[in-house]
Protein backbone atom coordinates (compact mmCIF):
# COMPACT_ATOMS: atom_id res chain seq x y z
CA UNK A 1 0.00 0.00 0.00
CA UNK A 2 1.72 3.59 -1.04
CA UNK A 3 0.73 6.97 0.57
CA UNK A 4 1.97 10.19 0.80
CA UNK A 5 3.10 11.56 3.87
CA UNK A 6 4.04 15.48 3.83
CA UNK A 7 4.68 15.27 0.04
CA UNK A 8 6.85 12.02 0.41
CA UNK A 9 6.13 8.50 -0.77
CA UNK A 10 5.84 5.77 1.40
CA UNK A 11 4.90 2.30 1.56
CA UNK A 12 3.25 -0.27 3.70
CA UNK A 13 0.63 -0.68 6.05
CA UNK A 14 -0.10 2.38 8.23
CA UNK A 15 -2.77 4.29 10.70
CA UNK A 16 -2.80 7.69 10.68
CA UNK A 17 -1.65 7.52 14.56
CA UNK A 18 1.76 5.50 12.30
CA UNK A 19 1.90 8.07 9.99
CA UNK A 20 2.23 11.03 12.49
CA UNK A 21 4.58 9.52 14.58
CA UNK A 22 6.76 9.00 11.42
CA UNK A 23 6.23 12.91 10.38
CA UNK A 24 7.19 13.92 13.80
CA UNK A 25 10.24 11.57 13.79
CA UNK A 26 12.47 11.45 16.92
CA UNK A 27 12.23 15.02 18.02
CA UNK A 28 8.75 14.53 18.69
CA UNK A 29 8.17 17.13 21.54
CA UNK A 30 4.94 17.45 19.56
CA UNK A 31 4.15 13.36 20.63
CA UNK A 32 0.92 14.10 22.43
CA UNK A 33 -0.45 15.52 19.63
CA UNK A 34 -0.21 19.02 21.04
CA UNK A 35 -0.77 21.63 18.48
CA UNK A 36 -0.94 19.21 16.13
CA UNK A 37 -3.64 18.78 13.14
CA UNK A 38 -3.81 16.12 10.49
CA UNK A 39 -5.35 16.01 6.67
CA UNK A 40 -6.50 13.20 5.14
CA UNK A 41 -7.02 14.14 1.36
CA UNK A 42 -7.44 17.53 2.48
CA UNK A 43 -9.94 16.35 5.18
CA UNK A 44 -9.53 17.24 9.03
CA UNK A 45 -8.92 13.60 10.71
CA UNK A 46 -10.13 14.54 14.17
CA UNK A 47 -7.21 13.06 17.21
CA UNK A 48 -10.17 10.43 18.23
CA UNK A 49 -10.13 8.69 14.93
CA UNK A 50 -6.21 8.75 14.47
CA UNK A 51 -6.73 4.95 14.75
CA UNK A 52 -8.15 4.61 11.30
CA UNK A 53 -6.21 2.62 8.97
CA UNK A 54 -4.89 4.81 5.91
CA UNK A 55 -5.80 3.78 2.19
CA UNK A 56 -3.86 2.91 -0.71
CA UNK A 57 -3.25 6.38 -2.44
CA UNK A 58 -4.18 8.65 1.02
CA UNK A 59 -2.03 11.99 0.95
CA UNK A 60 -1.71 12.69 4.20
CA UNK A 61 -0.40 16.01 5.86
CA UNK A 62 0.54 16.15 9.43
CA UNK A 63 0.79 19.91 10.55
CA UNK A 64 2.04 22.31 13.01
CA UNK A 65 2.37 25.93 13.75
CA UNK A 66 5.23 28.09 12.30
CA UNK A 67 5.93 31.97 12.93
CA UNK A 68 3.99 33.26 10.52
CA UNK A 69 1.66 37.29 10.15
CA UNK B 1 -10.48 51.15 31.38
CA UNK B 2 -10.68 51.55 27.19
CA UNK B 3 -10.22 47.69 25.93
CA UNK B 4 -10.82 46.45 22.21
CA UNK B 5 -13.42 43.31 22.51
CA UNK B 6 -13.67 41.63 19.45
CA UNK B 7 -16.44 38.26 19.53
CA UNK B 8 -17.00 39.09 22.90
CA UNK B 9 -13.15 38.37 24.18
CA UNK B 10 -11.69 41.43 25.60
CA UNK B 11 -7.88 43.02 25.64
CA UNK B 12 -6.08 45.51 27.13
CA UNK B 13 -3.82 45.88 24.21
CA UNK B 14 -4.75 47.37 20.95
CA UNK B 15 -1.58 45.66 19.38
CA UNK B 16 -1.79 42.20 17.08
CA UNK B 17 1.92 40.72 16.63
CA UNK B 18 2.90 38.40 14.41
CA UNK B 19 5.50 36.45 14.87
CA UNK B 20 6.75 35.65 10.91
CA UNK B 21 9.63 37.18 10.09
CA UNK B 22 11.75 36.81 13.68
CA UNK B 23 15.08 35.55 13.68
CA UNK B 24 15.09 33.38 16.78
CA UNK B 25 12.82 31.92 19.40
CA UNK B 26 13.98 34.16 21.97
CA UNK B 27 14.13 37.08 19.94
CA UNK B 28 10.65 36.61 19.14
CA UNK B 29 9.76 36.22 22.78
CA UNK B 30 11.35 39.66 23.99
CA UNK B 31 9.59 41.13 21.18
CA UNK B 32 6.11 39.67 22.23
CA UNK B 33 7.01 40.63 26.03
CA UNK B 34 8.04 44.38 24.85
CA UNK B 35 4.49 45.16 22.34
CA UNK B 36 2.72 44.57 25.43
CA UNK B 37 0.24 42.41 23.22
CA UNK B 38 -1.98 39.23 24.31
CA UNK B 39 -2.36 37.99 20.48
CA UNK B 40 -0.08 36.52 18.33
CA UNK B 41 -0.58 34.94 15.17
CA UNK B 42 0.92 32.12 14.02
CA UNK B 43 1.10 29.89 10.38
CA UNK B 44 0.13 26.04 10.10
CA UNK B 45 2.79 24.11 8.32
CA UNK B 46 4.06 20.51 7.84
CA UNK B 47 6.11 19.24 11.15
CA UNK B 48 9.94 19.67 10.77
CA UNK B 49 11.13 16.62 12.62
CA UNK B 50 14.41 18.60 13.09
CA UNK B 51 13.21 21.64 14.69
CA UNK B 52 14.54 22.61 18.04
CA UNK B 53 11.08 23.80 19.86
CA UNK B 54 8.41 24.93 18.70
CA UNK B 55 6.70 28.95 18.29
CA UNK B 56 3.61 27.41 20.56
CA UNK B 57 6.36 26.92 23.62
CA UNK B 58 7.38 30.55 23.37
CA UNK B 59 3.66 31.90 23.36
CA UNK B 60 2.83 29.86 26.09
CA UNK B 61 5.99 31.03 28.12
CA UNK B 62 4.81 34.61 26.93
CA UNK B 63 0.96 33.78 28.35
CA UNK B 64 -0.39 35.55 25.05
CA UNK B 65 -3.27 33.67 23.11
CA UNK B 66 -2.93 32.51 19.57
CA UNK B 67 -4.40 33.26 16.10
CA UNK B 68 -4.02 30.93 13.49
CA UNK B 69 -3.90 32.85 10.35
CA UNK B 70 -4.35 30.67 6.31
CA UNK B 71 -1.17 32.32 5.30
CA UNK B 72 -0.43 31.00 1.27
CA UNK B 73 -3.74 29.95 0.84
CA UNK B 74 -5.05 31.23 -2.90
CA UNK B 75 -8.37 29.45 -2.97
CA UNK B 76 -11.14 30.01 -0.90
CA UNK B 77 -11.25 25.94 -0.60
CA UNK B 78 -7.93 25.56 0.66
CA UNK B 79 -7.99 28.42 3.48
CA UNK B 80 -11.63 26.96 4.52
CA UNK B 81 -9.66 23.24 5.00
CA UNK B 82 -6.86 24.85 6.56
CA UNK B 83 -8.94 26.50 9.18
CA UNK B 84 -10.28 23.99 10.37
CA UNK B 85 -6.94 21.92 10.28
CA UNK B 86 -6.02 25.13 12.64
CA UNK B 87 -8.97 24.71 15.01
CA UNK B 88 -7.88 21.06 15.08
CA UNK B 89 -4.48 21.64 16.13
CA UNK B 90 -4.67 24.83 18.44
CA UNK B 91 -8.32 24.43 19.72
CA UNK B 92 -9.66 27.82 19.15
CA UNK B 93 -11.86 28.75 16.41
CA UNK B 94 -10.89 32.07 15.79
CA UNK B 95 -8.73 32.49 12.72
CA UNK B 96 -6.86 35.26 10.30
CA UNK B 97 -8.66 34.59 6.93
CA UNK B 98 -5.93 35.35 4.31
CA UNK B 99 -6.94 34.71 0.94
CA UNK B 100 -4.21 35.79 -1.57
CA UNK B 101 -4.17 36.49 -5.19
CA UNK B 102 -0.46 36.41 -6.24
CA UNK B 103 2.61 35.36 -4.54
CA UNK B 104 4.23 39.21 -5.73
CA UNK B 105 2.04 41.88 -4.53
CA UNK B 106 0.12 39.16 -1.61
CA UNK B 107 -2.72 41.39 -2.34
CA UNK B 108 -6.14 39.41 -1.25
CA UNK B 109 -8.42 38.08 -3.73
CA UNK B 110 -11.81 39.70 -2.59
CA UNK B 111 -13.92 37.17 -4.80
CA UNK B 112 -12.19 33.77 -2.71
CA UNK B 113 -11.96 35.59 0.63
CA UNK B 114 -15.66 36.13 1.06
CA UNK B 115 -16.62 32.92 -0.70
CA UNK B 116 -14.35 31.79 2.56
CA UNK B 117 -15.76 33.76 5.06
CA UNK B 118 -19.05 33.15 4.54
CA UNK B 119 -18.31 29.41 4.77
CA UNK B 120 -16.51 29.77 8.12
CA UNK B 121 -18.94 31.83 9.33
CA UNK B 122 -21.34 29.21 8.69
CA UNK B 123 -18.96 26.78 10.62
CA UNK B 124 -18.92 28.87 13.48
CA UNK B 125 -15.63 30.31 13.09
CA UNK B 126 -14.94 33.66 14.53
CA UNK B 127 -13.43 34.74 11.09
CA UNK B 128 -10.77 38.07 11.50
CA UNK B 129 -9.96 38.99 7.34
CA UNK B 130 -7.14 40.67 5.93
CA UNK B 131 -8.82 42.55 2.84
CA UNK B 132 -8.00 44.92 0.69
CA UNK B 133 -8.83 48.83 2.02
CA UNK B 134 -12.05 48.93 -0.08
CA UNK B 135 -15.11 49.87 1.87
CA UNK B 136 -17.12 47.81 -0.03
CA UNK B 137 -15.51 44.86 0.35
CA UNK B 138 -15.08 45.13 4.41
CA UNK B 139 -18.83 46.20 4.60
CA UNK B 140 -19.81 43.07 2.52
CA UNK B 141 -17.58 41.05 5.07
CA UNK B 142 -18.99 42.67 8.08
CA UNK B 143 -22.60 41.24 6.44
CA UNK B 144 -20.77 38.29 6.20
CA UNK B 145 -21.04 37.96 10.24
CA UNK B 146 -16.78 38.29 9.95
CA UNK B 147 -15.95 39.62 14.04
CA UNK B 148 -13.73 42.07 12.58
CA UNK B 149 -12.33 43.51 9.55
CA UNK B 150 -8.77 43.93 8.56
CA UNK B 151 -7.97 46.21 6.01
CA UNK B 152 -4.45 46.36 5.08
CA UNK B 153 -2.12 49.83 5.25
CA UNK B 154 0.11 48.68 2.25
CA UNK B 155 0.87 45.15 0.94
CA UNK B 156 2.38 42.51 3.36
CA UNK B 157 6.23 43.40 4.30
CA UNK B 158 6.54 46.09 2.43
CA UNK B 159 6.48 48.90 5.14
CA UNK B 160 5.09 51.67 3.06
CA UNK B 161 2.51 52.64 5.63
CA UNK B 162 -1.29 53.64 5.09
CA UNK B 163 -1.32 53.97 1.14
CA UNK B 164 -5.21 55.02 1.52
CA UNK B 165 -5.88 57.00 4.70
CA UNK B 166 -9.23 58.22 3.19
CA UNK B 167 -10.07 54.66 2.42
CA UNK B 168 -9.09 53.15 5.82
CA UNK B 169 -11.20 56.05 7.30
CA UNK B 170 -14.10 55.38 5.34
CA UNK B 171 -14.04 51.80 6.43
CA UNK B 172 -13.54 53.29 10.09
CA UNK B 173 -16.74 54.90 10.05
CA UNK B 174 -19.12 52.62 8.53
CA UNK B 175 -17.70 49.47 10.43
CA UNK B 176 -19.48 48.52 13.49
CA UNK B 177 -17.39 45.67 14.00
CA UNK B 178 -13.43 46.29 15.00
CA UNK B 179 -11.44 47.72 12.21
CA UNK B 180 -7.55 46.43 12.60
CA UNK B 181 -5.32 47.84 10.37
CA UNK B 182 -3.05 44.73 9.50
CA UNK B 183 -0.33 44.84 6.93
CA UNK B 184 2.11 47.54 5.58
CA UNK B 185 2.96 49.20 8.90
CA UNK B 186 7.00 50.34 8.71
CA UNK B 187 7.33 52.44 11.71
CA UNK B 188 5.72 53.50 15.09
CA UNK B 189 4.21 56.59 13.21
CA UNK B 190 2.14 54.53 10.55
CA UNK B 191 0.61 52.24 13.55
CA UNK B 192 -0.35 55.66 15.20
CA UNK B 193 -2.00 57.48 12.18
CA UNK B 194 -3.93 53.93 11.34
CA UNK B 195 -5.19 54.29 15.35
CA UNK B 196 -6.12 58.30 14.73
CA UNK B 197 -7.84 57.51 11.42
CA UNK B 198 -10.07 55.45 13.90
CA UNK B 199 -9.08 51.90 13.49
CA UNK B 200 -9.88 49.59 16.70
CA UNK B 201 -6.53 47.78 16.62
CA UNK B 202 -3.15 47.35 14.86
CA UNK B 203 -1.67 44.04 13.66
CA UNK B 204 1.99 43.96 12.19
CA UNK B 205 4.42 41.41 12.25
CA UNK B 206 7.85 42.38 9.87
CA UNK B 207 8.05 45.78 11.23
CA UNK B 208 8.63 44.43 14.28
CA UNK B 209 10.51 41.09 13.51
CA UNK B 210 12.67 42.66 10.92
CA UNK B 211 13.79 46.16 12.43
CA UNK B 212 17.05 45.92 13.50
CA UNK B 213 16.29 45.61 17.33
CA UNK B 214 13.20 43.80 17.62
CA UNK B 215 12.45 44.36 21.08
CA UNK B 216 12.80 47.91 21.26
CA UNK B 217 10.72 48.32 17.74
CA UNK B 218 7.78 46.61 19.60
CA UNK B 219 7.84 48.96 22.59
CA UNK B 220 7.39 51.75 20.17
CA UNK B 221 4.68 50.21 18.31
CA UNK B 222 3.11 49.77 21.65
CA UNK B 223 3.48 53.26 22.64
CA UNK B 224 2.60 54.27 19.11
CA UNK B 225 -0.75 52.27 19.14
CA UNK B 226 -1.72 53.71 22.65
CA UNK B 227 -0.35 57.65 21.29
CA UNK B 228 -2.77 57.08 18.77
CA UNK B 229 -5.83 55.56 20.15
CA UNK B 230 -5.77 58.57 22.71
CA UNK B 231 -5.28 61.13 19.78
CA UNK B 232 -8.28 59.72 18.07
CA UNK B 233 -10.30 59.56 21.62
CA UNK B 234 -9.03 63.07 22.49
CA UNK B 235 -10.33 64.82 19.40
CA UNK B 236 -7.48 66.27 17.30
CA UNK B 237 -7.78 70.19 16.20
CA UNK B 238 -9.69 71.44 13.39
CA UNK B 239 -6.94 71.99 9.70
CA UNK B 240 -6.73 75.54 9.30
CA UNK B 241 -4.95 76.79 6.20
CA UNK B 242 -4.27 80.10 8.11
CA UNK B 243 -2.29 80.64 11.54
CA UNK B 244 -4.27 81.07 14.67
CA UNK B 245 -1.98 82.57 17.08
CA UNK B 246 -1.68 80.69 20.91
CA UNK B 247 -1.08 83.83 22.25
CA UNK B 248 -3.57 86.88 22.72
CA UNK B 249 -1.87 90.10 20.78
CA UNK B 250 -3.92 91.86 23.68
CA UNK B 251 -1.76 94.20 25.31
CA UNK B 252 1.00 93.62 23.54
CA UNK B 253 3.93 96.25 24.26
CA UNK B 254 4.56 99.42 22.24
CA UNK B 255 7.90 98.63 21.50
Amino acid sequence: MKFALNGRAHDGPATVADAVRSALGAASAAASGRGIAVAVNGEVVPRSEWHRPLRDGDAVEVLTATQGG
Amino acid sequence: MDELAIAGRRFGSRLILGTGGAANHAQLADAITASGTELVTVALRRVDPAAAGSVLDVIERCGVGVLPNTAGCRTAEQAVRTARLAREAFATDWVKLEVIGDEDSLLPDPVELLDAAETLVGEGFTVLPYTNDDPILARRLEEAGCAAVMPLAAPIGTGLGIRNPHNLALICEQAEVPVICDAGIGTASDAAQAMELGCSAVLLATAVTRAADPALMARAMREAVSAGRAARLAGRIPRRPLARASTSFEGIADL
